[in-house]
């Protein structure tokens, strides 16, 4: 199991993150382990963990985000309860995190709590986002977000997608991507995510939580 | 034929702008269109362009009035209250006679309103985004595709009539990801900007870029020139999709992001039997009014569907001018309506009118 107490979701706006770490929380509790989803994200209103709020309660997650889109406040406070996940040392914590360096100055002040444990930080990539769709573009995003949250990435998730025009092969294609990627940053390449319908060997199978309205 | 990318409507929009030729962009963050900004400011500096951050959307909407002045194609993006703060300039763009495109995604209003999508700005957008008498081009893409292809456009038919187009988009288009594909790169036409402030090299009298004009007769015929440029853009530039209209007995309307929404709704009375289509105008200025008058000949009903109270279902009555009835549907202040919301509509109308 790739995932530590404490595993933290970062990477480029628009990478996957929170659908990610929806099934990860989702795919914990499932293992009977009591898990928290914090929902970190002060940079993008739309799409977030939250919004699965309902979904994830019912299995047995516990979410804690910020009140955000329902404040007349366009401006997010994260909430003091954030730090319980310090002291309830007996549950999993998957933290997701707002995209890019902005997203990241949220988390760097946990840094030193966070620091105190083995955690897990994973940095989130996706071949097909046009801003990090090379190598040094992916890294050139790590090192900010790296400087910006006070934390090393510990490893690399290959998310590469191309939303419902995903094919086995574009997934398959990314993987040269993801280990040059993770190779020049040092870290070890974690795992490769697909939606389970792709059937992708080797792959972590997710369902895909984050939808459109006409769908 | 490109790589897809899986991008955002906010970055797509920003792309496209650099690869039709936009160097320089001005703005000013707001909810839900900041990708445009954080976008520009990432890539810009890498190209040489401009990125500047202004200190409000007053500010920078009078630094494109100065961009577009000298004859470079130039930028600004905002979300509905901060639109309405840039319509000042706006109206000064357009009483300069120099091009420029504008975005809007559009959020709840009306004052700061909410952040999730709408599309109550229409008026605005159509008929008076700004003071005085005048009229933007104003494309309204449904895709993520659709905004990389029609940057291009809003451009090219600025540079062409010389008055500011507008890409009216809201929330949800701006905020979707979905995989795009962008045109091969094209320059900026060189064509001859001759109105341009470039410096006289010594050769010819200066260019004056001027929004006042004292003497009330060289005003009003200052506007009415700028008029009958207006009509030939009625003529020549009106773009609209039809969808299953063909036999269509119940015809919605319905543009942007909400157009995908009524879209799912038509395939599913089709489904059921009712015959319904949808005109989608891909320019609400000019406004397809031939297209739906024409329609209106054969329909039984028309069902204009909108993420507002009821706006562009005034311009879509005036085009039917009674040769059927005309209903509408909304939701407002951020709420998204749903396929079977407006599915319902739909059957409410075929039963209705048997």
């Amino acid at each position: 199991m790739v995932f530590k107490r404490i595993s933290i979701l970062t990477g480029h706006y628009g990478s996957g993150k929170t659908n990610l770490a929806v099934n990860f929380a989702l795919d914990l509790a499932g293992q009977g382990k009591p898990v928290t989803l914090v929902d970190l994200d002060i940079v993008n209103p739309y799409f977030r963990s939250a919004d699965f709020r309902e979904l994830l309660e019912s299995r047995g997650v516990r979410v804690i985000a910020p009140h955000y889109a329902n404040t007349n406040l366009d401006i997010p406070a994260l909430p003091a309860e954030i730090q319980s996940v310090f002291h309830q040392t007996d549950r999993m914590v998957i933290l997701d995190v707002g995209g890019d360096d902005a997203g990241a100055i949220a988390l760097g002040q946990f840094a030193p709590q966070i620091r105190q444990e083995d955690y897990g930080l994973f940095y989130v990539v996706n071949e097909r986002r046009y801003l990090t769709r090379d190598v040094e573009s992916a890294l050139e995003v790590l090192r900010e977000i790296e400087a910006c949250s006070r934390l090393k990435a510990t490893a690399l998730i290959n998310n590469t997608n191309l939303g419902e025009e995903t094919t086995p092969e574009l997934v398959v294609s990314s993987q040269g991507f993801a280990e040059e990627a993770a190779h020049k940053a040092g870290i070890p390449l974690a795992l490769t995510a697909a939606k389970r319908e792709l059937a992708v060997p080797d792959a972590y199978p997710v369902e895909i939580y984050v939808r459109t309205a006409w769908a | 034929m490109g790589q897809k990318f899986l991008m955002k409507g906010n970055e797509a929009i920003a792309e496209a702008a650099i690869r039709n030729g936009c160097m320089h962009f001005f703005g000013y963050p707001i909810t839900p269109q900041t990708e445009v900004s954080a976008y520009m400011s990432k890539v810009m500096p890498k190209i040489g362009g401009t990125f500047l951050q202004a200190e409000s959307e007053i500010a920078a909407i009078n630094m494109v009035l100065g961009a577009a002045s000298c004859g470079v194609r130039a930028m600004t993006s905002s979300s509905s209250p901060g639109i309405s703060l840039k319509s000042e300039g706006v109206s000064y763009i357009a009483g300069s006679d120099v091009p420029c495109v504008i975005l809007n995604v559009m959020r709840g209003g009306p004052g700061l309103g909410g952040i999730q999508p709408s599309q109550a700005d229409y008026w605005q957008a159509t008929k008076a985004l700004g003071h005085g008498d005048f009229q933007l081009i104003v494309l309204a893409p449904a895709t993520v595709q659709e905004i990389v292809d029609l940057m291009g456009t809003a451009f090219d038919l600025a540079d062409q009539y010389r008055m500011p187009a507008l890409i009216l988009a809201d929330g949800m288009l701006g905020q979707m990801m979905e995989p795009v594909e962008f045109p091969e790169k094209k320059e900026a036409p060189a064509g001859a900007k001759d109105y341009a402030t470039t410096g006289t090299q010594g050769k010819r009298k200066p260019n004056i870029i001027n929004s006042l004009y004292l003497q009330a007769p060289v005003l009003e015929q200052t506007i009415r020139d700028r008029f009958a440029r207006y009509e030939q853009v009625k003529q020549n530039e009106v773009r609209v999709e039809e969808y299953a209209c063909d036999d269509a007995e119940i015809i919605t309307v319905a543009y942007g992001a909400t157009a995908r929404v009524v879209k799912g709704a038509v395939d599913m009375a089709r489904a059921e039997g009712i015959k319904a289509g949808l005109i989608r105008p891909i320019t609400v200025w000019p406004f397809p009014t031939e297209t739906i008058a024409k329609a209106a000949e054969k329909a039984r009903g028309m069902l204009v569907v909108e993420m507002s109270m009821g706006q562009m279902v005034e311009d879509v009555r005036l085009a039917v001018n009674g040769r059927c009835g005309v209903s509408f549907f909304g939701r407002t202040g951020g709420v998204v309506p749903s396929p079977a919301e407006v599915l319902a509509e739909i059957k409410k109308l075929a039963g209705g009118t048997n």
